[in-house]
């Protein structure tokens, strides 16, 4: 906490006093589920990028190249976008993540 | 000589909106404030304002809308009464927490049920902790300066809070008095023109508006709206003060009718004031040596300056014009009561004029005999006396 500006330092009014902070902000924290990118399934049919609410899904050159785990909160759109014949996407839950 | 129009209050207020030059007025109609709206909306309909008027389907939207343009950095207001404000609540605290400058005429109407369109202060009195700047009016011509005023306050960098400008509905909003109006040139440069240091239409300077406050950081963006707050003091003065040198008419925190030598003393909001300053006279001939301390500034509320006002009184009452069920006394009484902390004079509570109740100067010179008896008695602790009702 001792890191965080006084009450004299902060922008009034709850602002964020700057533009394009939100690159900064780790959500990770929020995932229940966390999406797993199979490259050997994927079509490259860019689905999930067009989807993806929070531009979490990361390509290159018309190619998924992976998923950007600080800001993607798991809300598994992209794993429901993704064609029921490829699922490359799947869910999993974080805290059986964490065990393995 | 100032030339005096014959206006209603609200009439005196849409004219002080329409000098101040809004860039944007949002508000949906209710009694008595309708007549506010209706005749500012003529100014615009007429060219004689430019500025843009929102149409909206509830208050709710009214403040939101009001929000929207305050944050997008135009100078804003809107104009309300009673049920119109209960339904706004919401986001009349956003405004001021966001710290937006708006500014709000708050015709006072009884709250409903059961439904009544006339006044009384239990609407302002219910966001008395929303953080706006409430300051109440005695008249029509302090309507309007107090308007004029209110865009300066809020404004201020150092302030940055809404203001509502209370005025008692029908009794002020409807009653036809004398108003000195100011030229128009004359407000135009007294309230200036509104430079926000940061507005959302700056697209050089992006910033975030409105975001999740966690439990990290809330608690720090309350304690700037205390500081705005505590500011507002010395600005409410200065603006006053300077108004006066521009009209005559000097404004303060609150404002004393023979207080020099009085004993008995009467705090009150509004309307009633002017009533009470009949009724001290009253008083004084049945010698009872009585005095009106009428608070302008509800909030921020003058707690130093009013115990320096009411040092000299033996007794007090407070007249309160809206009531606080389930403790004796309404919100009025309370702050009055809590400012004299560890004196020794008795401060006693009045309730009257719900639903807009007539009160009457012999009501008014009867309950300063009350006080005076009580002072005398010494009696601290007295139950709520209901002036008016029939009992």
């Amino acid at each position: 906490m001792s890191k965080l500006p006084n009450w004299r330092e902060l922008a009034t009014g709850g602002i964020v006093p700057k533009g394009g902070n939100s690159d900064e902000k780790d959500v990770s924290g929020w995932r229940t589920y966390r999406p797993i990118h199979d490259k050997q399934k994927c079509i490259n049919c860019l689905r999930c990028w067009i989807f993806c609410p929070d531009s979490a899904i990361q390509a290159k050159d018309g190619k998924i190249t992976g998923i950007d785990y600080k800001h993607c909160k798991g809300c598994g759109i992209c794993a429901a976008e993704c064609p029921k014949k490829v699922t490359a996407i799947t869910m999993k839950l974080e805290s059986e993540i964490k065990k393995d | 000589m100032a030339k005096f129009e014959s206006l209603t209050g609200n009439d005196a207020a849409a004219h002080a909106l329409r000098q101040c030059k809004p860039d944007v007025a949002a508000a949906y109609p209710i009694t008595p404030q309708t007549e506010l709206m209706h005749k500012f909306a003529e100014f615009v309909a007429n060219g004689k304002v430019d500025t843009e008027v929102i149409l909206v389907e509830s208050e709710h939207s009214a403040m939101s809308a009001a929000i929207g343009s305050s944050a997008a950095g135009a100078r804003t207001f809107t104009a309300t009464s009673a049920n119109g404000l209960a339904l706004m609540w919401e986001v009349v605290y956003i405004a001021a927490s966001n710290r937006l400058p708006i500014v709000m005429p708050e015709v006072n109407r009884a709250l409903s049920g059961p439904i009544n369109i006339h006044c009384d202060h239990s609407d302002s009195m219910g966001c008395r902790d929303s953080g706006w700047i409430q300051l109440f009016c005695e008249n029509g011509q302090e309507a309007y300066d107090t308007v004029i005023q209110a865009f300066r306050i809020s404004e201020n960098p150092k302030v940055l809070l809404p203001t509502m400008i209370c005025f008692d509905g029908f009794i002020i909003s409807h009653t036809n008095e004398p108003v000195a109006m100011l030229k128009d040139e004359a407000v135009s440069q007294f309230v200036g023109v509104y430079k926000p240091d940061r507005a959302l239409l700056d697209v050089e300077n992006p910033y975030t508006f409105g975001p999740l406050d966690l439990p990290e950081w809330y608690f720090e963006h309350k304690r700037q709206q205390v500081e705005a707050m505590r500011n507002s003091f010395e600005v409410i003065e200065s603006v006053g003060a300077e108004f006066g040198k521009l009209s005559g008419r000097p404004y303060g925190l609150m404002d004393g009718y023979r207080m020099e030598d009085a004993e008995v003393v009467l705090v009150a909001l509004g309307s009633t004031c002017g009533t009470a300053r009949v009724a001290v006279d009253v008083a004084r001939e049945q010698g009872v040596k009585a005095g009106l301390l009428k608070l302008r500034a509800f909030r921020p509320f003058p707690i130093k300056q009013l115990r320096q006002a009411l040092s000299k009184a033996k007794v007090v009452g407070v007249f309160d014009r809206s009531i606080s069920f389930g403790i004796e006394g309404g919100p009025l009484f309370h702050e009055v009561r809590s400012s004299l902390y560890g004196g020794k004079q008795p401060v006693i509570p009045f309730v009257y004029g719900l639903g807009g109740r007539d009160i009457r100067v012999e009501q008014i010179a009867e309950a300063f005999k009350t006080l005076q008896q009580v002072g005398k008695s010494g009696a601290m602790d007295r139950d709520v006396e209901f002036i008016g009702l029939r009992d």
